[in-house]
């Protein structure tokens, strides 16, 4: 049976990650060239919304991914916690900083999408980029807790367990999110994502929600490759100097 | 006297005795709450209007002031090490200290309350709301900011670090607080303090168990 621990000799992942890396580069590659063209070029303009509505193209998969990394994050963090994995604790900490800067692509595409759509950058009407807007900074704590403590062992687990917490705490605060809108203003605007979208939009998405994925699985294991490194070479620098 | 209770009173006589948190971050949230008019100007109808969420911000950011030496003063002089030695459970010190820091930080500013919001021209239907909101919110900031604290005590001038940890999280306590006070204010209903209090026993009922892990892996290593 396949076990988890055969990843804990990080030689065994180096090979592994080695042979994939290629792969993953090129099909993000490829599905990035895609889902772009077909998205930009192939789609018709929105009957409302024109030409900018194809700024959701670029805006719900770097969504998503904001979401879905700090899922990865989450689960390698357990992992790390219970089982003392070390490569777990590598995987959580090289998928912060790509989380982070998903969550901010998809801030910054959401509120340049913003400005045709509602008149304004920014809408606190939205509780999908407010809660986004949040996400940013537990990401951002999160990556300041691993900076601050000099230990890599502690430093590990103490952002596991905010990671933890996070996860904990990041659907309560979009329930809340959610329900202080209603509150305030009904939302106006019916976001692409729901079922009522067009099909012509539905397949490039799904592609580009692909190419994303494939970016961050490329890009991650590249980080965790470096991290890696950068842990030998420090090994290999305090040996020098006992 | 138990131990358990032997720990608060000590954290809490530490709190007032020693130049520690309690009476300054009362005073840290009247004085948050009389610049606020500066900022805004002195229109009564908006100060009304935006009270219950200036006095909210206020408190957030008041019970952070005092959260950074939650942990760490005992980390530093090695009283934690005794604490984790005696036959206390982690998660019971970490149960006290939230308890005792609530007890000096957060209850002086719900006795507070109710002067800053005469200050700010809060609506009178409104004042129960208020005070309401805070008594069950803030233990919700304490129990979160233990969490943050914990994390955070062996890094020096870790203050900075505490706040971008803790006020993210405590975001639905200030939506569900401020908006019990609106809902007051606007007759809608106390749908907002419901919440509020669910998400307090939920904080303050967990928030010992990660902040014990925390302090495990610091002071174990």
């Amino acid at each position: 049976m396949w076990k988890i621990t055969i990843l804990a000799n990080p030689k065994r992942f180096l090979d592994l990650s080695r042979a994939i890396i290629p792969w993953t580069f090129v099909a993000a590659v490829l599905l990035l060239a895609t889902g772009l063209y077909w998205a930009l070029f192939l789609t018709p303009p929105d009957y409302q919304q024109g030409h900018s509505v194809k700024i959701m193209f670029v805006h719900v998969p770097a969504a998503y991914m904001g979401i879905m990394v700090y899922g990865v994050m989450a689960g390698a963090s357990l992992t790390g916690l219970v089982f003392r994995h070390p490569l777990a604790d590598v995987a959580a900490k090289s998928a912060a900083p790509l989380g982070a800067a998903f969550t901010a692509l998809a801030l910054l595409t959401g509120s340049l999408w913003g400005r045709p759509m509602w008149g304004t950058y920014w809408q606190w009407g939205d509780a999908r980029l407010v809660s986004e807007l949040i996400l940013l900074f537990i990401y951002l704590g999160y990556i300041a807790l691993w900076n601050a403590i000099d230990d890599p062992q502690r430093a590990a687990k103490a952002a596991a367990i905010l990671s933890l917490v996070g996860a904990a705490d990041v659907p309560i605060i979009h329930f809340s999110v959610d329900w202080w809108n209603t509150l305030h203003q009904p939302a106006s605007i019916i976001r692409p994502g729901g079922p009522s979208i067009d099909r012509s939009f539905l397949y490039p998405l799904f592609i580009m929600m692909a190419a994303y994925t494939v970016l961050f699985v490329w890009l991650w294991l590249l980080r965790m490759q470096t991290e890696i490194f950068e842990r030998r070479a420090r090994t290999l620098m305090l040996a020098k100097g006992a | 006297m138990s131990a358990f209770t032997a720990l608060i009173v000590r954290d809490m006589k530490l709190a007032f005795l020693a130049g520690g948190g309690a009476t300054l971050a009362a005073a840290f949230f009247a004085l948050v709450a009389a610049l606020v008019p500066f900022g805004v100007g002195a229109d009564l109808m908006l100060l009304g209007r935006i009270a219950g969420g200036v006095l909210w911000v206020a408190a957030a950011l008041a019970a952070l002031l005092s959260l950074d030496r939650l942990f760490q003063a005992d980390f530093e002089d090695g009283s934690l090490d005794v604490l984790a030695l005696s036959p206390l459970s982690l998660e019971s010190v970490a149960t006290a200290k939230i308890i005792a820091h609530w007890l000096t930080t957060g209850l002086p500013l719900v006795v507070l309350s109710p002067v800053l919001g005469l200050l700010l021209n809060l609506p009178d239907a409104a004042f129960g709301a208020l005070i309401g909101s805070l008594l069950i919110g803030t233990p919700a900031l304490s129990g979160v900011g233990a969490i943050g604290a914990a994390l955070t005590l062996s890094i020096r001038r870790g203050g900075l670090i505490l706040a971008l940890i803790v006020l993210p999280l405590i975001v639905p306590t200030l939506i569900f607080g401020s908006g019990a006070v609106m809902g007051a204010i606007d007759g809608t209903g106390q749908g907002a303090l419901l919440f509020l209090a669910a998400f307090s026993v939920a904080a303050v009922a967990l928030s010992p168990f990660a902040a014990a892990a925390a302090v495990r892996l610091n002071i174990t290593g």
